[in-house]
Parts: C-alpha cells; structure tokens; sequence
C-alpha cells in the first residue's frame, strides 16, 4: 500500500481525497498557493508546503513545484483530483520518470482520450458508437462536403477542446464558414491548436456517463451511470445516479460500451465514458474523462463504494476487490454544485469573505466541502465551494431531501447559487425527469417566479431589520468603528445581548 | 423607540420597546406579540403568535440585508437616533451615475475611452475573477466622464470603475 500521497489540488477535492488517506492510514501531503495557506485543505493534511503565488499557472499548475515537493517530502505517489493537472499526460509522465507514482491512467491513455479525434477513431475501432460526423481534422471544404452528407444542424469542434471553447453550432450551410472559422480561431487560442472537426449535432440530447474503474491486471468494471443533463455553457450543475431513463437493458449495453472502451485505450484507474442519449435512447460517445470526476459521490452513494479508496489500491497495485457481478444500485442520490456566484446578476463570480455558514445535515445528506466560515474565497480559482448530495431510496424523496437540505443551507457575506437549485428542483420537467442538456438554459430564458414574498415574510423581515438595529443601537453604538470589522463585533455583541424572550 | 423600515418598495414603522428581556412591538400602529431568543452567532429566533421564524442579518460592502429562513430582503432601516442612517438609494437616471465593480476581480480590458459616448448597457470594462470574464455594463446612456482604473488594475468589491454622466 502507498504511504504517503501528494494531493496536487485546493478545494473540496483535495479534502475529499486526504479524508480517504486518512482513513487508510496514508499520509497526505498538501500544497498551498500563497492566498492559500488558510484554506481548508492545508489544515486537513499531515504535511504542507508552499508552491508559489496565486496565478494557478504559478503554482497549481507548476509540474516542476509539485514534484519537488513531492521528492522533498518523500511522498510515494500524488492524487491530481480534478481540473488542473489532472489531465495533462506531461504530468503523468513526469511523475513516472520521477519515480513517483500517478494516481490515475497511464499518460498514453491520457493523450489518445485527449485528442476528441484520435479518441474518435479509437473509439470506432473498437465498436463504440459515435456521433456520426468525422474522426479527423478537416479543412473548410471537406466539412462543407461532410455536412452536406450528414445533414445540417452541424457542431464544429476543436480536437483539442474541453468545457465548451473552440465548439460552433451550425444550423444551414451559408453559416457553416463563419461558425467553421470562429471556432478554429477559438481553438488556436484556447489549446494552441487549430485542429477542428465535424459532427452531426443531436437535438436536445441527455449527458448520460457511465463510470468505469480498471485496475493494472486487466479487470474493468463499471459502477452503473449518472444523469449530467442540468447544464449552464456546458458546465454541469445538477447530477443524479441513476438515470430516470436508463434501465437495466440500457445500463448493462452502455457499461459494456464503456468497459470496452477503456481496455481499448489501455485505461487504469478510475475514469468516466460520457454519451449523448438521445429522445429515442440511442447512446454515443462523447469523450473519456481520465480522472476522477466532481460528481463521484453521487455513484458512491448508489453502489456503497468509495472511489477513492479504491483508486488508492489501484494505485498500489492491488486487483479490484469486486467483480461486475458484485456491483448492485441502490437508492437514488443527487448532487447540487454549490458556486459563489450571482444567479441574479448574471452568474457573476462572488469571491470574498464568508461572515456566516449554517451547513445541512441529518439523514440522507453528505456534503463535500472546500471552506468554512470566516474563509476569504479568493478570486483566483474556479468558484466552487461545495458539493450537497442528498441520498434517499427512490428520486422523489432524494428531491424532498435535497429540497429540506437547501432549506437549512445558508451562505452570508458572499453570493451563491443555492437559490437556483430550489427553482430546479420545483420545475416541474426536473421533477417529471423531462430534462436534457437545453433544460437549464430554457429555465433561465424565462423570468424568475416573482420573488416577491409574502406580506407576512416582508412584515417579519421589517421587525428584524428593527430588532437588528436596536440591539446594534443600544449596545455598541459607540464603539463600532465603520466597515465590515464593525459587523462581527456587532455580531457577538447580539449574541451576547439579553434578548430572550418571555 | 420607531423605526421606518424600507423593503420591497414599501415603508413600515416599527415601534419596539424593551422590557426588562422581552420586547413590545407595534407594526404600523398594530400590536404584534413578539418572542426573540438569540441563538447562533448573528441569528435571532422569532416568535410571532405561535409562528417560528429564523432572522439573520448580512452586511458586505455593497448592501445590508435581512434573512428570514434563508430568504434575503434588501432593508434600509432609518432610525432618528442613529447616525448611521442610510437613506434610500435614488436609482433614478438623471445626473452621473457610478458604475461599480460588483466583485473583486482584475481589469483585463477598457472598451471605451474617458468622452466618449456610451449607450445604457454597453460594455465598458471587462473584470475577469475566478477564470471568468464579466463585462461590466454602463448603467445609462451618456458620456464616459470619468475612469477611476487602468488595465491590469485589481479592483474591490463595490468600487467605482468609471463615470456616467
């Protein structure tokens, strides 16, 4: 077994993955930003180093600082988690010519899965059904030759591409050129490579994945599906296990699609297949994700294993404990991505200082966090903060926990988007399971019901602003300087005030 | 002591005596029977015949709220006493306006210059946080009077990026 892991990551996901050290008796290892030497997941670790200043370039995404930290610290192995290094194959083949092992797949399967192309030929090969289009570059005449055959409406797509850059949707042929151009000037911006294909765009398709975990001995099994559709730009916002639409015939095809698809690829680890499903419930391949995914916990919940722990024995050489046969779902579990940003005022980032976190709990809820109260959120990085997953036997009930766990959430000082996941989950398409990658989007495109509240609410709500200011008033007027120093003062100041009633 | 309190468009006046632990509340003239306990840090707990309501409070740079179970109200509370009354924000479009940096961020580009013309809504600097790059509109149609920031510039939450006028 490894004994201690480097976790090459800030934020929930590195939290989540030093709790699974934890348990298993490894040590872990973080590494901190300079605007990160509060964060949450340096007090998780057993050891910590700095990497540099903010810019992620300059430190996170710095292969040459975390290896030496790494050597520094005699750690045997690092955890990349998600997002930065995770799926840059440099890394995984430095960490192998270090000697240090990646927690992850070897970085060939890295590099076939990261061009959309070569994956798509591979992916061909293989017997894995694509989205009709082509698997290689193309020039502006061949994409118009293509798109007459396939039939218009078209994406383009960078080769290289990741989280929506360098992608075009071409609905008739006069607009094929601008959409053809503007997306490879994207690409070559975006990922320094112009390369772009041609694929046949489905209609309000569902983003259905299927997780696979492959150990070094050549076992791959599959860990069931989640269901992504509740997106904004492509970004996931909502995701559930299992689908509403999957059943078992779908589920068992789809996994051994999945399965193949790793073995052709030389795959270990854990890694996810991502289809479009499409209204008649054909499926193709979309890409393969080689690393651990955001919305893991939802399968963890569903299958009772813990992915981490199990990339953690993979990693050191173990075979899988369980076989396909022994994999069973249970239950339906949801996952809400908890951002600091401004649903009100256009998504908007909202970094800053959390002065109040009230966290959920009670049955069913398991929450991922990266901060805590008082934490600054700091304006370099993505804005997540936290994952919410609600766990119930069936969908419906998973929906009325996470509903209760929203209710009892509460975020002060920054802005979240935890008021856009309560007007999902009362869309009556969510609730009917009506969704699919445009769902959000349309919600969106429609005005908020109107906030208003209740007369009742807006009375209660005046006679606390009152209360507030007379409790403030009579107790540190005097002594509160100005600023936001003067609300926590005032804060413990209420607490303290005898204010009981009766 | 009263209180005019501004929420959603309207004022009510809040009249609160302390006596001895508890308070006697008049709203808008009517007697409420109210019961406040203070529970976690910066929450109140309300009881308003029978009904429980949680109240927090949350004050950035850039509003002062109040949250009754989770739901915000943007209130401006005038107390004749106080010093620190807030008076109602004039949104009206006559005279310069202010445009403000909604969060902290770095100023990545500056899409006019100081006299030029601006139409309302038009993007006028661009503030990138958190891998995102957010426009920063101009509240009214004008002139670009004033720029108070300069590309690569990191700005605060609630600072004045240019005038409007």
């Amino acid at each position: 077994m490894l004994k201690k892991v480097l976790v090459a990551n800030r934020g929930e996901i590195a939290v989540r993955v030093m709790r699974a050290c934890r348990e298993m008796g490894i040590a872990s290892v973080a590494v901190y930003s300079d605007v990160d030497r509060a964060a949450l997941h340096v007090t998780h670790a057993d050891e910590a180093y700095a990497i540099g200043p903010a810019p992620a370039r300059e430190s996170y995404l710095s292969i040459e600082k975390i290896l030496d930290v790494a050597r520094r610290s005699h750690a045997d192995a690092i955890h990349p988690g998600y997002g930065f290094l995770s799926e840059n194959p440099k890394f995984a083949r430095a960490c192998a010519d270090a000697g240090i092992k990646f927690i992850g797949p070897p970085a060939s399967a890295m590099e076939l899965m990261g061009s959309k192309t070569r994956a798509r030929q591979a992916m061909q090969v293989a017997g894995v059904p694509c989205v009709p289009g082509s698997s290689k570059g193309l020039t502006l005449k061949e994409a118009e030759e293509l798109a007459a055959r396939i039939g218009f409406p078209v994406m383009v797509k960078a080769a290289a591409g990741g989280g929506g850059k360098g992608m075009r949707l071409v609905h008739t042929a006069p607009e094929l050129k601008s959409g053809f151009e503007t997306a490879r000037s994207e690409a070559q911006r975006s990922f320094n490579d112009s390369e772009v294909y041609l694929e046949k765009y489905i209609e309000n398709p569902r983003h259905i994945e299927i997780q696979v975990l492959a150990d070094e001995h050549g076992n791959v099994i599959f860990l069931g599906e989640r269901e992504c559709s509740v997106q904004r730009r492509h970004q996931k916002v909502i995701e559930e296990a299992p689908s509403a639409v999957v059943d078992e015939d779908l589920r068992q095809r789809m996994g051994a699609v999945a399965v193949q698809a790793a073995k052709s690829a030389g795959y270990t680890n854990a890694g996810t297949v991502e289809f479009l499903v499409d209204a008649q419930r054909n499926f193709y391949f979309l890409e393969m994700n080689t690393r651990l995914q955001v919305e893991h916990p939802v399968t963890e919940l569903v299958t009772g294993l813990d992915l981490v722990h199990l990339q953690l024995r993979i990693a050191s050489g173990e075979k899988l404990p369980i076989r396909q046969q022994d994999v069973t779902l249970r239950g339906h579990a949801i996952e809400c991505r908890i951002y600091a940003e401004d649903p009100d005022n256009n998504f908007f980032p909202s970094p800053g200082k959390i002065q109040q976190l009230v966290r959920p709990s009670g049955p069913g809820v398991r929450e991922d966090i990266g901060v805590y109260e008082g934490w600054n959120v700091p304006l370099d990085y993505d804005p997540m903060l936290s994952k919410l997953i609600a766990f119930a036997p069936d969908r419906r009930m998973a929906i009325a926990c996470m509903e209760r766990a929203l209710d009892e959430y509460f975020v002060g000082g920054i802005k979240t988007n935890l008021g856009l996941f309560r007007r999902i989950l009362q869309h009556p398409d969510f609730i009917d399971a009506k969704i699919d990658t445009g769902f959000l989007d349309r919600l969106l495109s429609q005005p908020a019901k109107s906030q208003d509240a209740s007369e009742d609410r807006q009375r209660v709500a005046a006679i606390a602003a009152a209360l507030f200011t007379a409790i403030q008033g009579t107790s540190v007027r005097s002594a509160a300087p100005a600023g936001p120093s003067a609300v926590s003062s005032w804060m413990q100041a209420a607490r303290k005030e005898s204010v009981g009633g009766k | 002591m009263i209180y005019e309190v501004g929420i959603a468009g309207k004022t009510f006046r809040v009249d609160l005596v302390r006596n001895g632990d508890s308070w006697i509340c008049k709203l808008d003239g009517q007697e409420v029977p109210l019961n406040v306990a203070a529970t976690q840090a910066g929450t109140l707990s309300l009881l308003i015949e029978g009904k429980s309501y949680e109240a927090k409070q949350e004050v950035t740079s850039a509003e002062s709220n109040v949250v009754i179970d989770n739901q915000r109200f943007a209130a401006v509370v005038k107390d004749p006493r106080s010093l620190q009354s807030r008076k109602a924000t004039d949104s009206g479009s006559h005279g310069p306006q202010k445009l403000k940096a909604p969060m902290p961020g770095k100023v990545v580009r500056i899409m006019v210059a100081v006299g030029d013309e601006v139409e309302a809504g038009q993007a006028v600097i661009v503030i990138e946080a958190m891998k995102m790059q957010n426009e920063m509109k101009s509240p009214k149609k004008g002139l670009l009077k004033k720029l108070s920031v300069a590309e690569g510039a990191a700005v605060e939450a609630g600072q004045v990026l240019a005038e409007v006028e």
